[in-house]
């Protein structure tokens, strides 16, 4: 083989190479890495198995969050006007968490029906709702206007 | 009356776009002088108009002209004076007007220092550059003007700008990052014209070196910004969270770190040439995405502006133009481009590819996660999400990939290196990293883990082949200093950038894998032991600031029983948006941050509070910094300007510059 091909034949070869470890490693991580979202009403109909891990999100019911004393243990109800689900999560929230204020949420649900979240967000900008807590409520036909808190006086 | 002058001033320079996107392109088509030469003074006038635009509404945020729409949403009158400056960038619209500013007062740049390019060529850059401000101001005059009046009534007092922006941070990241990302267009620009006339040689890569290496330096700076921003003022500790917003800089960067080291083989060797220009058309595709990611609103993220689902087809519109169009003359004029040499197997060229294939496929892989859940939510209509995981688990393999090329690759030499050459330089290098690479975090933490030692022994890898290769290039001379004295500025550039990776190397990894952080429940007078650290809550007490009110807790820090430091976290309540927010107390150091975060007062009167130990994680920024100062002071090699005066010595012979269409 002339030099030149042998050097665009090592270059294909590399290039094929990388690209298919490439192509490889990310639909292996993809496939690992991808968390499903639900609404509270598809959650509570029982759509997801527990010890799958996924996002739920929905407005935090007014008059249900919880502190535990002791501990860093909080307890709250998510909601989007059609179902309820309550929500265990053991850390600080987030500054804009708030009664009656969009919330997503990352963790399991389990048997009883408990959402343990391992993660709770909260937005930076209290004007932007996150389309999925927006998604969670038109489907369930509530739009979240209806249903705003009154500003704080 | 002040705001309508800022809108027309934003029309004027809107005309003064169009006529640069035309005149003296066809100027340069058809040779007429008089047409290219109005290039350089349009630039100019449009960085003049937009500057008295973006000082019009700089001058609203400081009068607080609350009938102004952007400023009644963004500002405030009990706002403090350098927010209701910063506060101009601090929404949509304003940061647009910065951006396109910036892009302005990248093309005045242009016109006052390309004293030394053909003017055709200044024509035909200008140009491009025109097109793409034109279609910038097109939208924001068209979705998002920043002069938008509030009528009949406007309110009397201002929405206050978001608590988190209220910042040094955020003072400097969003402009820098604008100032790294517009940068980009210049080198797309210089691509483009390229294509255009046709001219791709050597001297075209040495014009765009400088300008890709300063854009590449500030967007360097910029993301780093952002990182350290959202490091103390998110206050979750964390430094990156591949947020769908902080994604696209990353890609731009990945694209413009191949770019400006494929730039570096098309000029020193004329090889690479149209993978270097389809590299300038990715990098800038990636700043239109970020922007279209950001100001779409399509992505859940901590960054999304509220959004309007009009700017968002606008800006693909923009994207679908620019990309595909330039992409299609890329298509026509590529195939003419030919390499002026060849290369073997194992030689520097080699390597660069190298480095440049993993930094593609890193930035398609992070282009990749970042819109998935926007495109299987379109397939399907489920709404997903990816998280850090796929993320880490993708790019941290590439990148330590990366990292043992750039080991070699500055060793190697052009066109041809014997692999025995290679082997004889590196192998006490790759064997004095692996020792040390294993015994420094066993001896100094003594802890092992394998992953530490594994980004440990790659970071001396890059720091002794740096030495080895220093030494080697100065052991011919007479004395050292005269060895040091004789390599070029681009060199040390070079090697500094790359001894900044190995520092940030060095932070990512000991940060990763040796934080420690606590969330406690503790009351006045409780203590909390965390990494060798005693922190003891002493105290708290009501504050009050200018447009905020909130509590104050103070702890001590101790060591070995002796106390080093107060620390003073804050919860503050913003007085006119009602938002709460936290302020992190942050003990900085080189070799470690102790950090705490407070979170609400229980009704027993005990405060949630976590406490993080990061150690290294400044190196984090430094190893950025060392990276954007190496850019530039590779820019300001004495080859660019010397080598710029033989230039328009030659200028009126080109006929040995243009390229062969290929046989």
């Amino acid at each position: 083989m002339k030099p030149h091909r042998q050097k665009r034949l090592g270059i294909i070869l590399f290039i094929a190479v990388g690209l298919s470890l490439a192509v490889g490693l990310t639909l292996f991580a993809l496939r690992q890495n991808i968390n499903m979202f639900y609404t509270p009403t598809q959650v509570a109909a029982g759509e997801v198995a527990s010890g799958v891990q996924f996002r739920i999100g929905g407005m935090v019911k007014a008059g249900t969050i919880q502190e535990d004393q002791g501990s860093l243990r909080v307890s709250f109800v998510t909601t989007d006007y059609a179902s309820d689900v309550p929500v265990q999560y053991e850390g600080i929230l987030p500054d804009l968490f708030r009664e009656g204020q969009g919330v997503v949420a990352e963790g399991q649900i389990d048997s009883a029906g408990v959402f343990h979240a391992s993660k709770v967000l909260a937005k930076h900008d209290e004007n932007y709702m996150s389309p999925e807590v927006k998604a969670a409520l038109d489907a369930a036909g509530a739009s979240p206007e209806n249903h705003m808190m009154q500003p704080e006086t | 009356m002040l705001p309508e002058l800022g809108s027309f001033s934003l029309i004027l320079a809107l005309c003064l776009c169009g006529i640069l996107g035309t005149l003296p392109m066809v100027g340069a088509h058809t040779g007429n002088q008089v047409w290219m030469n109005l290039a350089r003074p349009l630039a100019a006038g449009i960085f003049v108009f937009l500057g008295i635009g973006f000082a019009i509404l700089v001058y609203a945020f400081l009068t607080d002209d609350f009938s102004v729409s952007f400023v009644a949403q963004h500002s405030n009158s009990m706002l403090p004076m350098r927010y209701k400056f910063t506060a101009a960038w601090g929404g949509h619209e304003g940061s647009f007007l910065l951006w396109t500013f910036m892009l302005a007062g990248w093309m005045f740049a242009v016109g006052v220092f390309s004293k030394s390019m053909p003017i055709d060529f200044v024509a035909r850059v200008l140009g491009v550059l025109g097109l793409i401000s034109f279609s910038y101001i097109l939208f924001m005059l068209a979705t998002s003007n920043p002069f938008d009046r509030i009528v009949p009534l406007p309110p009397a007092d201002g929405a206050d700008l978001n608590s988190a922006l209220q910042d040094i941070g955020f003072i400097l990241h969003p402009p820098t990052l604008y100032m790294g990302y517009v940068g980009f267009s210049v080198v797309f620009a210089f691509a483009i014209a390229a294509l255009i006339s046709g001219r791709m040689d050597a001297a075209w890569a040495r014009w765009s070196r400088p300008w890709a290496n300063v854009a590449w330096a500030i967007l360097t700076i910029g993301i780093a910004l952002g990182s350290w921003w959202a490091y103390y003022e998110l206050g979750w500790g964390g430094w990156w969270a591949w947020d769908p917003v902080e994604n696209p800089p990353l890609i731009t960067w990945l694209f413009g770190t191949a770019l400006v080291h494929s730039l570096a083989v098309t000029e020193k060797r004329g090889v690479f040439k149209s993978w270097t220009i389809l590299l300038a058309i990715l990098a800038f595709s990636g700043s239109l995405l970020g922007t279209f990611i950001t100001r779409s609103g399509l992505l859940t993220s901590v960054h999304a502006f509220a959004s309007d689902p009009d700017r968002g087809f606008f800006i693909l519109g923009i994207l679908g133009i620019a990309i595909g169009g330039s992409l299609l003359l890329y298509a026509l004029r590529a195939p003419l481009m030919k390499a002026d040499a060849g290369f073997e197997l194992v030689s520097r060229e080699m390597f660069l590819l190298a480095n440049n294939v993993i930094l593609v496929v890193a930035a398609a892989s992070v282009f990749l996660g970042t819109l998935f859940p926007m495109v299987y939510q379109a397939i399907t209509d489920d709404l997903i999400s990816i998280g850090p995981p796929y993320f880490n688990a993708i790019f941290a393999p590439l990148m330590m990939l990366l990292v043992v090329f750039l080991g070699v690759g500055p060793l190697s030499r052009w066109k041809r290196t014997s692999p025995a050459y290679l082997v004889a330089q590196l192998s006490r290098v790759a064997l004095a990293s692996l020792v040390l690479g294993v015994l420094i975090p066993l001896l100094v933490l003594l802890e092992f883990s394998l992953a530490a030692s594994i980004t440990l022994l790659l970071a001396l890898w890059v720091i002794f082949s740096i030495a080895r290769d220093m030494a080697d290039k100065t052991a011919n001379k007479k004395t050292r200093v005269a060895g040091l004295r004789s390599l070029s500025w681009s060199y040390y550039g070079m090697q500094l950038a790359h001894f900044g990776i190995a520092v940030m190397l060095v932070g990512v990894s000991l940060t990763s894998y040796f934080s420690s952080e606590r969330s406690v429940l503790l009351d006045i007078g409780g203590t909390v032991e965390l990494g060798g650290y005693r922190f003891d809550l002493v105290d708290s007490r009501r504050i009050e600031g200018p447009n905020y009110f909130g509590e104050q807790v103070e702890m001590t820090v101790s060591r070995d029983g002796e106390v080093f430091r107060v620390l003073n976290p804050e919860r503050r309540l913003y007085v006119a948006s009602g938002t709460p927010s936290t302020e992190m107390a942050i003990d900085a150091g080189l070799f470690r941050d102790l950090f705490v975060t407070l979170g609400e007062q229980r009704d027993s009167g005990a405060w949630t509070m976590t406490i993080y130990v990061k150690p290294f994680v400044r190196w984090i920024w430094l190893g950025a910094i060392f990276m954007a100062f190496g850019a530039c002071i590779a820019a300001g090699d004495k080859r660019y300007r010397r080598l710029r005066v033989r230039e328009t010595r030659t200028a009126g012979s080109p006929s040995s510059e243009v390229m062969q269409p290929a046989s």
